[in-house]
């Protein structure tokens, strides 16, 4: 379980969210809504560590930890960025296995074996040995599921995961995401498509615009 | 023709020799040096950036001809002493890792900040961020203005003739003078231009190497 308790994150003195507390239950799926700018990527930012908040408390079952620090293996929030961002020199398989084998130090066979088996649950059959300039963006997305997973995340986010991609996928990523959270897999979605949001969510996190 | 040529050629020959020290060594020297200014001048952490700016200023902005001067003339009168050799290379590895250092800065500024951020999920140190994702990247970005330097290289190294050494151009500059012809400064060209091609073809390969990944 997830919680935050009163997130402020300024940029300069401009509020961008004031006294955020949200709680996300296991298996859950949030999903984080608003008009451009109002600071929904910044507040996952702030929840996967990749940006460090200005007031309040992170709760992970129970426990406090800071996102933005936190190395601990057992605390892990996985993030499936807006464009993606595969690493285009290494190959789909090497992209799934390089965080497994450098930081949790699995063997290279259990992280090419997992990277497998994941990416066949992700109908990636195939397309291990290709590099990311070689896939579609329906593709890339999945890979960079997979690559998320494979460091068994206890919170999984994704910035506008329908966003880039086809009018047809969205219904793709939506059956991915739902899957996951049959499996248990606590989940973070934001995105401003909000029959895609209402589909997918058990709560829904409005975020509006603040006044300077 | 021909026996004048086999009379010249040894001499040619052996300056093309200390042609290609001077070049494979400032190469192999400066490169790496190149890749950590790059990052030196990547870096938030100002005084470094500072100094690293104004010695890439100072090598960039004058003439490698006068560092040579300066490195070998002017550096013992503040004790520095080189021998010739030395010299050259302790110049041109000065000049040419100012260079490099101002393509990779500009190959290390190419990768997106989205690169680092999904490596700092995925929770990858900022070596294993280096080695494995930015470096095979940069190197892609840069090979082509690499190539470049390095072929300019070849070409500057005969600025070694002002320090008394004895590489091809000089070779050719002494038998021409000798035995007024202009002779062996064409053949002086030819074996530069067989260099650079050397030089071309090897990087073409090695920029095909790289193409398989876009």
């Amino acid at each position: 379980m997830l919680e935050l308790k009163g997130i402020m994150k300024k940029f300069g003195n401009k509020v961008i969210l004031d006294n955020v507390n949200l709680t996300v239950a296991d298996g859950q799926i949030l999903t984080i809504v608003g008009p451009s700018g109002a600071g929904k990527t910044t507040l996952l930012r702030c929840i996967s560590g990749l940006a460090t908040v200005d007031g309040g408390q992170f709760l992970l079952d129970g426990q406090s930890f800071d996102p933005a620090t936190n190395r601990d293996n057992d605390a892990v929030i996985g993030v499936v960025f807006q464009d993606f961002q595969l690493f285009p020199n290494l190959t789909v398989l090497q992209n799934v296995t390089l965080a497994p084998t450098m930081v949790l130090k699995k063997s290279g066979q259990d992280a090419e074996s997992e990277a497998r088996t994941l990416l066949k649950r992700l109908n990636l059959d195939g397309k291990a040995d290709l590099y990311p300039y070689e896939l579609s963006g329906g593709q890339k997305q999945r890979v960079a599921i997979v690559r998320a997973l494979a460091m068994h995340p206890k919170l999984l986010c994704y910035d506008e995961p329908t966003s880039a991609l086809d009018p047809d996928l969205r219904k793709e990523v939506e059956q991915i995401i739902l899957t996951l959270k049959q499996e248990g897999m606590t989940q973070i979605v934001v995105t401003h498509d909000m029959p895609f949001a209402k589909a997918i969510a058990d709560q829904m996190l409005r975020v509006e615009p603040k006044q300077a | 023709m021909m026996h004048y040529v086999s009379e010249i050629l040894p001499s040619l020959i052996s300056g093309t020799g200390m042609t290609l020290s001077i070049f494979f060594w400032t190469v192999i020297v400066s490169i790496p040096l190149g890749i950590l200014v790059g990052l030196g001048m990547t870096t938030n952490f100002k005084p470094l950036t500072w100094v690293i700016n104004i010695y890439v200023w100072l090598m960039r902005g004058t003439p490698l001809l006068l560092q040579l001067i300066f490195v070998f003339y002017g550096l013992p009168i503040i004790g520095v002493v080189f021998q010739r050799y030395d010299a050259a290379l302790f110049a041109f590895i000065l000049n040419y890792t100012a260079y490099f250092a101002e393509i990779f800065r500009g190959g290390l500024q190419a990768i997106p900040n989205g690169q680092y951020e999904s490596a700092r999920v995925l929770r990858l140190t900022k070596w294993q961020t280096l080695r494995r994702i930015v470096i095979p990247q940069v190197v892609k970005i840069v090979l082509p203005s690499i190539g470049n330097e390095v072929i300019n290289l070849i070409k500057d190294s005969s600025l070694v003739y002002v320090i008394g050494l004895g590489d091809l151009l000089r070779a050719g500059n002494v038998a021409m003078a000798r035995d007024v012809t202009l002779l062996p400064l064409v053949l002086v060209g030819i074996i530069y231009l067989l260099l650079t091609a050397v030089c071309t073809v090897a990087l073409r390969r090695l920029e095909k190497h790289y193409s398989y990944w876009r």
